[in-house]
Order: C-alpha cells, then structure tokens, then sequence
C-alpha cells in the first residue's frame, strides 16, 4: 500500500488492519512515535495524516493509504519547537515529547496560552504539570516572530 | 564561586527525546528476540488446580515455577512474593505462567486455561487479620495529656489508590550474553533488579542490569522492575534467545504497584488558645497482597502523621494491612503524602471547633529551628515551616481572599508540609552508597547507578561535579547505568539523589581536584593516564536514630512547603475545578532552578490528581478501570494556573547546600484542595473529591 511518509512516497505490504503505530515503528523502523495506552487517550502516539494530528494508535493502516503521514522524524532536527522543549524543560522523561511535539507544531504561528492549552488537552504528560510545555512552545512563537 | 550550579544549564539529554531519537526499551530490538506474555490469576484467592496449555505450542517458549533454577522469590525486604505462582493465589493478576513466542500475534492468541479452587479474599484492611509491620512512634504521654486537654477533636481521613501513570509503561528486554543475563529496562533502581535476578538465577550466571531510558517513574518503577526482569530472564534462559516484555496499559494498571490506600484518625487534645498538647494518630495502610515496600511506606507515612507541628505528647501508631489485591508500592511521596493529607484536614476542622483562624492556629504550632519533632528529633536552622507559610499567605493575599469568597462557588485553603529527604534514619548509613568520578582526556566521568527518569540526575550531578571540580560543564559526562561498571550509589527515591549521591560526587570531585595539583584534567590525563575516585556516603556525625523505638534524627534534614489552592464549584454537578494554585517550597537550595520548577510544577499536578480525578475503581480484588479513558489524571484543560515559589535555606550537609525536593510537592496538593473545598461548606474528609463523594457530603 502507498502513502507519503514524511514526504516520500512509501510503499508498506502490511495488513490494512494493523496499527498506523505499528506500522510506522516495526515496518518504517521510526520508533519516534511512542505508544502510551493503545487507545488513543495519551496523545504519545501523536502523528500528522493530511495535516492533522491523530492517535496512531486508534488508526487502522488502511486508513493512511495515499495519505500524507508526517511523524517526529519528519519535522527534521532543526525544528525551533524541539530545541524550545529541552532549553525550557519542556521535556522531561521525554516519553511523551515526540507526540507534544507534533501536536505543537500545527498550531498557528503566535498561539496563545488559551489556544496552546485547548490544542495539547489530547495530549497527556504526567512529569512537567504542562507549564514548562507552555513555556517552550510561547517561546519558540517569540524566536519565530524575531 | 559557582559557575554551574544555581544556574538552568541546558540538559545532558541532547536533543533526541524531541527529535525522537532517544530510545526507550520497547524501541530496542535484538537479533532472534521473541516477545514475552505473562498469564496471570482471574482469581484474587484461592489454588491452582489445573493449568492445561490450549494451543499449538510449537515455536513457544513455556515457563513455570518449575523452571526457576535458584529461588522462586522477589528479593526485596520480606522475601514473601513469588515470581511465579507455586499453587497459592493471593491476588488478582497474579503471574503463573510464562511464554515467549517470535510471532506477537500467535502469542497474544494462545490460550491457557487454569483451573482454581477458590477461597474466601479478604479486602477491607480493618477486617484483615494480618498486619505486614506494626510501628509506634511514642513521646510524652498522649492519654494522660488528652484527658487533661481543654479541647479534644477527633477525626477519620481517607484516601484512595493512585496509580502512577508513567506514560512508558513497565518494559525490559533480557538479551543472553557470555552465558548469562543482559537486562534492559525501564526501571529506577538498577541494583535492586541486579539483586532480583541473582535470587532467581543464583550465581552460576554473569548479570548486568542496564537502564534504558525511562519514560517516568515515580516510584512505579522502583521495585516492580524487579518481578518483571525476572521474568524476562527466565523465558531468556530457557530459551537461550532474547526476550522482551513490555506491559499494556490496561496490564500495567492491573497487575503493578499503586499508592497504598490509607485510613488515618486523629485524635487531638488543645488549650483554648489552639495549642496542641496531644496528638493521637491511627494510620492503616493497605499493602496488598505482598510485603513488598509497605513496610517503609509505613514507617514515613507515620514520622510524618504528626505534620510539621510541635506537640510534646505523640503517639502514632500505624499498620500496613493485608489484603487479596495486587501489592501496593512505592509512589513519589512514600506514605507521605497519605498523612499529611490527614494532617492538614483535620487542623482545618480543629481551627472551625475552636471558631479560630486555621492560619493562626498553624503559626502557633508549627515547627521552629529547635523544636523537636515527634520522634524527638531537633530541628537546625535549616526548618522554613513559618517562611514557607508567611509567604504563602503574602503572595495570595490569603486572609482578603478567604473573606472576599465566602459564599460563592470558589474556595480557598492551605496546607502547610513537610518532607525528609534521604533514607530514614540509619538507612542511608545501612545503604552505604558509593559513587566513582573517573577522569578522562577531557574531562571527567560520572559512574553511578542513579538513573535519569526525567527529573534531571544527569544535568544535576554534572553540575555539581563541575563546580566541584572547577571544570567547565560540558566536559563532564555521565555514563549510562550498568551494574557492570557503575558504583553502586543505591536507588533513585527517596528524594536522595541530589542530596545524598550528589553529596558523594562532590567529594569525589574535590578529591579529583587535590589529585590533578593545578592541572587540567587533560594535561594530567596526557601526562599520566586516567584515574578514578570511590567515595562512600558519609553519615553526618550528630545524627542518631532508634529503630526499635522511633526516636530520633529520622531525616538529615526536611524540605518544607506551604500550599494554597483556589477552586471552583459547579453546584448543580458537584465538579470542581482548580482555578490556581500557589506553592512555596524550601528545598535548601535549587541546583538547576528549571529543572527544579519541573519537579514542584509536576509534583503539585499530580497531587491535584491525587486530589481531585484519579478513582481507581476496585471490584472483586482488581483495578476495574484500568484504562487512561477511565482513570483519568490532569490534561492541560484540567490544570489551572500555577504559581511556584522557591524559598532558600541552606543544608550545610547537602552539595552546595541543597536538599531532597522530588516528593515534596506531591505532599500539599490534595489537604489544600480539600481544605478549599471545605471554605465551599463541604465537609470532605476523604479522596479523591469526586462529584459522587461531594454530592454525599452535601447531602449529609
């Protein structure tokens, strides 16, 4: 089955019941995309299908067929979002940061707290208390606009 | 003059854990690995009778007890639990049988059908005629001071299992190396599973235990790893091929640890003024099924059930209770957090009985440097329990507040706490950690066994190695755990790591120092090689504990904390809602103060949880909703607006003056919360605050 993947296309013989999640860690071998419950509550699993965020681990592979999937991985090292989470602390078991991530990055370009709150709730972190999340992604907005 | 320390250095991690890079256990994979699948009890008492394999077991790797070659027992303080159930079942979820298999699917559809003979459970731990470890805490004389009390109030508190909700689930990988065990995994405590394993083994085979990176712990993952590794292992020896177990949720929720559930009454004698003469205290834990922790769970919970309060006639007596459910353990904050609750509630109504302010009455009880403490313990000038209130008070404008809100749906209320770091008494001295700084072309490198769960051990050791030291930051490193080459500097709870292990790196680095004579550690590691320093932990001189009676310095030293907490009230549904919390914490001094603002942002929001939303539903012995749809813990929507102070007073015993601050702030939340929900005309006791439990006060 054919999809893009992090904007290439991709070819995946597998099962068009498995996991998107499985999908993208066992047979893509990108294992940035963690697995938190299995039912789409945590938001670790957080990955990008034709510019949205879904859980990938509610999402059956046949769903993604000529879809454009973008993981962690796609967002390349040098995104501001990501060197903001660790400056910031942000991250701190980093468990649930890829799919924070992800979610962070399809936010407008100037978010406020309100928005930034409202566009993360699917996504849960159980080390920081959100705050410092907050704080990295307010301050990667402000890098931006600079 | 630091360089390091005090200032928020960027962290060791790197960048992979928001690239994705980093690796976690469940992201690793070894040649000819097999997955590994734990059948467990469907009954929470009873025996096996029967275990009959329904499947095609060509390709599976079948483990029992049978196959143990050393002990069938966890090794951790009573050595009661079994890996793999013999015949006995104590508890639901319990292990009986392992199997591995290269197919996941095959192994998620085999099917093994175990015959019982079922027993009656017992699961309300006042009923349970068994009692893991009684302690008594006793000074003065508590009847004789009551009965001469101006005032006696009286007052039960109860609160509820939490689970700890790590978003990486328990997992290991065990990988046959050099005829014996390589052991991956997401875990706190490298040496207690190194000890684990050598339990089940025995001796005859090399073991390593390596951390992989850990996505949280909260102590969830301090003993559990142990029962899990050994399982790993032993489907690994059998089958000669690496074998990797990582847990589910809704298995991770049912068969591991969660916070013992705690009944604590008071009983408390007064002058009229609001001076506390006697404090009766009855704390009931229920440990589960196994000893596990629950013993030192106990023991914390109860030297702090008296609260950060001077009182000269204390006596607490406390229990850690059987029950036929899965064990409980070790969860940030260790008992704590369960007595202080108590604790802070019950000032509460002691100040409505005496028609006095709460605040006036904690000012004139709370421990000052002098004072001793209910084990009898004389607190130094480094005890902040009036600073962190009188702040706390200041910064929320407290009394305008709690006047200014009176009759509305919003609440206001206050928990004053505190927290000893370190092992309790002798513990540490028991523990005797030992910490190595090997130097290096470079630099110099951290060799420890405290593992990086997120809180930031690498960050901070290195700081305090490189002011030790006078090296810049960045040329120190730290070496991932492996029990085969770090020093064993004991396990990563307790609130020790900074304080007790960065202690022992910093003398490590001084001694490094005096060694290189004025040298750079590269022009003295090109002149004559590398070169290490093992320096064990150091009991302060003055500390003296009896464990047989309780009495004594039970901590080093205390971080202490004030809490205050605005909530809001749906009256037609019952929800409330923080709307913001402020929280004052003394932790002698902050060595990365972002990280430090992570560890006070993140505990309070558990404790919100703690407070608030985490119900774990019990029915017939077992968590029944052990899914994060169902228990749920704080989203971003959930949590208000926090506003965190960081007091300073320094521990002259701790590097560069800090204290242990991880479970402190999960001390406060909840008695705020509930102390706010009682300025709403609630009379709560108990949590979680649930709307059920609050429609039920309401309605009394």
């Amino acid at each position: 089955m054919r999809f893009t993947l992090n904007g290439v296309a991709t070819d995946v013989a597998a099962h068009p019941m498995k996991r998107l999640l499985d999908v993208l860690r066992e047979e893509c071998g990108l294992t940035g995309t963690k697995e938190g419950c299995g039912e789409g509550e945590c938001g670790a699993c957080t990955v990008l299908v034709d510019g949205v965020t879904v859980c990938s681990c509610i999402v059956p592979f046949g769903q993604a067929q000529d879809a454009d999937v973008v993981t962690i991985e796609g967002l390349g090292n040098a995104h501001g979002l990501q060197q903001a989470f660790m400056d910031e602390v942000g991250a701190q078991c980093g468990i649930c940061t890829p799919g924070m991530v992800v979610a962070a990055s399809v936010l407008n370009e100037d978010p406020s707290l309100e928005e930034i709150r409202v566009g993360l709730a699917g996504n849960l972190c159980r080390c920081t208390g959100y705050a410092a999340i907050y704080r990295a992604i307010l301050s990667s907005a402000r890098a931006g606009k600079a | 003059m630091t360089t390091a320390v005090g200032q928020s250095v960027s962290r060791k991690d790197g960048i992979g854990k928001a690239t994705g890079a980093t690796k976690y256990a469940d992201d690793l994979h070894f040649p000819g690995m097999l997955f590994g699948r734990t059948i467990r009890s469907t009954i929470p008492c009873g025996r096996v009778k029967s275990i009959r394999m329904d499947f095609d077991t060509s390709g599976f790797t079948i483990v029992d007890y049978r196959d143990i070659p050393h002990r069938n027992v966890v090794a951790l303080i009573d050595e009661d639990q079994p890996y793999l159930v013999e015949t006995e079942v104590r508890h639901m979820a319990e292990a009986i049988v392992l199997l591995a298999h290269e197919d996941r699917e095959k192994l998620l559809g085999a099917n093994v059908v175990i015959e019982y003979e079922e027993a009656e459970p017992v699961f309300d731990p006042e009923r349970s005629p068994h009692s893991f470890k009684d302690i008594t805490i006793e000074k003065g004389d508590v009847e004789d001071a009551l009965a001469s009390a101006e005032i006696v109030v009286e007052g039960t508190y109860r609160t509820g299992h939490q689970e700890h909700v790590y978003i990486e689930t328990n997992g290991v990988i065990a990988v046959p190396e050099h005829g014996g065990i390589a052991l991956y995994g997401s875990l706190q405590c490298p040496f207690y599973a190194y000890k684990a394993l050598r339990s089940v083994l025995g001796n005859d085979h090399p073991l390593r235990v390596i951390q992989t990176e850990t996505g949280g712990g909260f102590g969830g993952k301090e003993e559990y790893p142990s029962m899990i590794a050994g399982h790993a292992a032993l489907l690994a020896v059998k089958s000669g091929r690496p074998v990797k177990i990582i847990y589910d949720r809704v298995e991770d929720m049912v068969a591991t640890t969660k916070r013992h559930p705690s009944i604590v009454r008071h009983r408390t004698g007064l002058t009229r003024e609001g001076r506390l003469v006697a404090m009766d205290v009855d704390v009931i834990l229920d440990g589960g099924a196994y000893s596990t922790l629950s013993a030192v769970v106990l023991s914390r919970g109860c030297i702090h059930a008296a609260g950060p309060y001077r009182c000269d006639n204390v006596k607490i007596f406390g229990r850690a209770m059987f029950t036929n459910t899965p064990p409980n353990g070790a969860f940030r904050g260790f008992g704590a957090p369960q007595t202080e609750f108590a604790m802070e509630v019950h000032m509460e109504r002691i100040a409505e009985q005496l028609g006095m302010d709460s605040l006036t009455l904690r000012e004139m009880n709370a421990l000052r440097p002098g004072d001793m403490t209910a084990t009898s313990q004389v607190l130094k000038q480094d005890a902040s329990a009036l600073e962190c209130l009188q702040e706390a008070v200041r910064r929320t404008d407290y009394r305008r507040k709690r006047e200014e809100l009176k009759g509305t749906n919003r609440g206001i209320g206050l928990a004053l706490f505190y927290h000893g770091a370190g092992f309790t008494g002798a513990g540490e001295q028991r523990l005797a950690s030992k910490a190595r700084l090997d130097l290096t072309a470079t630099g110099a490198r951290i060799m420890v066994a405290s593992t990086e769960i997120g809180q930031g051990t690498r960050t901070m050791h290195a700081q305090i190695v490189s002011d030790a030291l006078g090296v810049p930051y960045e040329t120190i490193e730290v070496a991932q755990p492996d029990t085969s080459v770090v020093a064993d500097s004991g396990p990563t709870v307790a609130s020790r790591t900074c304080m007790v292990v960065g202690k022992i790196l910093e003398r490590c680095a001084l001694e490094m120092k005096e060694r290189l004579e004025g040298m750079t550690p590269a022009q003295y590691h090109a002149k004559h090689g590398a070169f290490s320093i093992v320096k064990e932990h150091i009991q302060p001189e003055w500390m003296r504990w009896d464990d047989d009676n309780y009495q004594g310095d039970a901590y080093a030293t205390y971080a202490w904390g004030c809490d205050v907490a605005e909530v809001e009230i749906d009256r037609d549904t019952y929800e409330v809602r923080p709307v913001k919390v402020t929280a004052v914490q003394e932790f002698g001094r902050p060595i990365h103060p972002a990280l430090a603002m992570g560890q006070i942002e993140g505990g309070t929001v558990q404790g919100l949880g703690y407070a608030l939303l985490e119900h774990v539903v019990m029915k017939n012995g077992a968590m029944a909703n052990p899914t994060l749809t169902n228990y749920t813990i704080p989203t971003t929507l959930d949590t208000p607006e926090l506003d965190i102070v960081m007091l300073e007073n320094h521990y002259d015993g701790g590097p560069f003056g800090a204290k242990g601050l991880g479970e402190l702030p999960m001390d406060g939340p909840a008695p705020a919360v509930v102390n706010a929900i009682r300025h709403l005309g609630l009379d709560l006791r108990d949590i979680p605050a649930i709307p059920e439990t609050l429609i039920a006060c309401a309605s009394l």
